[in-house]
């Protein structure tokens, strides 16, 4: 068995003294994870890391087996964002809610496409956040439990929806949003792709999703949001961008 | 094999090959040297290692190993008090201790934070660093974390607890290493060797 692919690095993790488990992205495969020989050699180490994009080759005996990568690399971005805390958080946090959420062996091409523009553009803290928030809205989609905001879940209207029900996930009118208010999850409008991000908009996103990842996602199979989301979104509301 | 030689040996090749660097293979060649030279090897190499099990423990100030509490660096009356430099494990303050390229103090956090181990700042030797940060001779806060995402992430983490602590907090530089070509770089390096040119 072999197959090769471009892949974006997820997670490494020590195997043996000299060689990695790594879980990685790609867009024929999904999340895949390999065996890599010699995986924390001097050499290996700059390439094995969250983040980066590499060509790889997979091979076993057997379909169902580990397999062992062949990793070389292609564009290695987790260096340059090393530097800038918001980005690297951000960076971390996609990479460990992909290993969450995303079941092995099984393509998810949207997110993986959504996911290497997310990485590429982390430099830019202008526009990453609501990047991201997007990326979660579209993982949660490809995984089969994507929002309704097309239209109003009451009045059937497709203008002015400024809520989300925490227990449907269909949008609600502002209108009859109104008196259950407190109850219903803010609907920011950047994720109905209608303007521009506004102030509060990326906490009320991170929310939004976070609710529907951790509740649909996450909780049947007894796990919850990364560590990595919530130190995220701590960095984001000090660098004043929720 | 198991049939040739009994329990005691089979349990001591068993202990031999969980050591780093020996497989079971080299670790039987280890336990035959060592009984064919019992005398002048095997005893005194067990009672090293009781000595070492029974006298070396932890530094409470730093984390350290030594045979004593604080241990020697930080009872050294010769080294800088004023600095602290902030290592992920005792391997690399004993590496930073063989360059002898620093004189202050050190500070092991015995790992690094990682979200998919499950380690977060609990785990880590973080609280005591903000206590020694926090003591009125503490000037500045070196932290000599691995380039790595992990190490980054745990060094952005310290900087930011650090921030009210009134030091200075300053971080290794990355760039070209000694002898290293320029061909067989990686971006992150070279593009950070640019940023930090001088």
């Amino acid at each position: 068995m072999e197959w090769s692919d471009v892949a974006r690095i997820l997670a490494v993790r020590p195997h043996g003294e000299t060689s990695a488990i790594v879980d990685i992205l790609t867009p024929s495969q999904g999340r895949h994870a390999g065996l890599v020989r010699g995986g924390r050699s001097k050499s290996q180490r700059p390439v094995l890391q969250a983040g980066n994009r590499v060509h790889v080759t997979w091979r076993a005996r057997l379909a169902d087996q580990l397999g062992n990568f062949q990793i070389e690399p292609d564009h290695l971005s987790a260096g340059a964002l090393m530097e800038d805390p918001l980005a690297l958080s951000g960076l971390n946090a996609a990479c460990a809610l992909s290993v969450l959420s995303l079941p092995e062996r099984e393509v998810h091409r949207a997110v993986y496409d959504a996911f290497e523009v997310l990485i590429e553009t982390l430099n830019d803290p202008d526009i990453w956040p609501a990047l991201y928030v997007r990326w979660e809205a579209g993982l949660l989609s490809d995984l089969g439990y994507g929002l309704d905001l097309k239209r109003c879940a009451v009045t059937g209207v497709e203008d002015d929806l400024s809520h989300v029900s925490p227990r449907t996930g269909r949008a609600v009118c502002s209108h009859e949003a109104e008196p259950y208010r407190d109850k219903l999850l803010a609907l920011p409008g950047f994720l109905k792709g209608l303007g521009d991000v506004n102030e509060g908009d990326i906490g009320a996103g991170l929310a939004l999703t976070g609710h529907f990842l951790e509740r649909r996602v996450l909780w049947p199979t007894d796990r919850v949001l990364p560590e990595a989301r919530h130190l995220m979104q701590d960095r984001l509301e000090r660098a004043g961008r929720l | 094999m198991s049939a040739a030689s009994g329990p005691e040996i089979e349990r001591l090749i068993q202990l031999l090959a969980k050591l780093p660097g020996l497989g079971s293979r080299s670790a039987r060649r280890a336990a035959l040297y060592m009984l064919q030279k019992r005398e002048a090897l095997m005893e005194p190499l067990a009672a090293a290692i009781q000595e070492a099990a029974d006298k070396i423990r932890p530094c409470g100030e730093c984390g350290n190993l030594d045979v004593s509490d604080p241990c020697a660096i930080c009872r050294s009356p010769g080294r800088d008090i004023t600095s602290i430099c902030v290592v992920e494990s005792v391997g690399d303050l004993w590496a930073l201790e063989r360059a002898g390229a620093f004189r202050g103090r050190y500070h092991v956090l015995g790992g690094v934070l990682s979200a998919l181990d499950g380690v977060g700042p609990d785990q880590l030797n973080i609280p005591k660093l903000l206590e020694r940060a926090g003591r009125e001779d503490t000037q500045e806060i070196i932290l000599a974390l691995n380039a790595t995402v992990d190490g980054q992430t745990t060094a952005h983490y310290i900087s930011d607890k650090l921030e009210h602590a009134g030091v200075g907090v300053t971080s290794l530089a990355r760039g070209v290493p000694v002898g290293g070509e320029l061909d067989y770089l990686d971006e992150g390096t070279l593009s950070a060797a640019f940023k930090s040119r001088r």
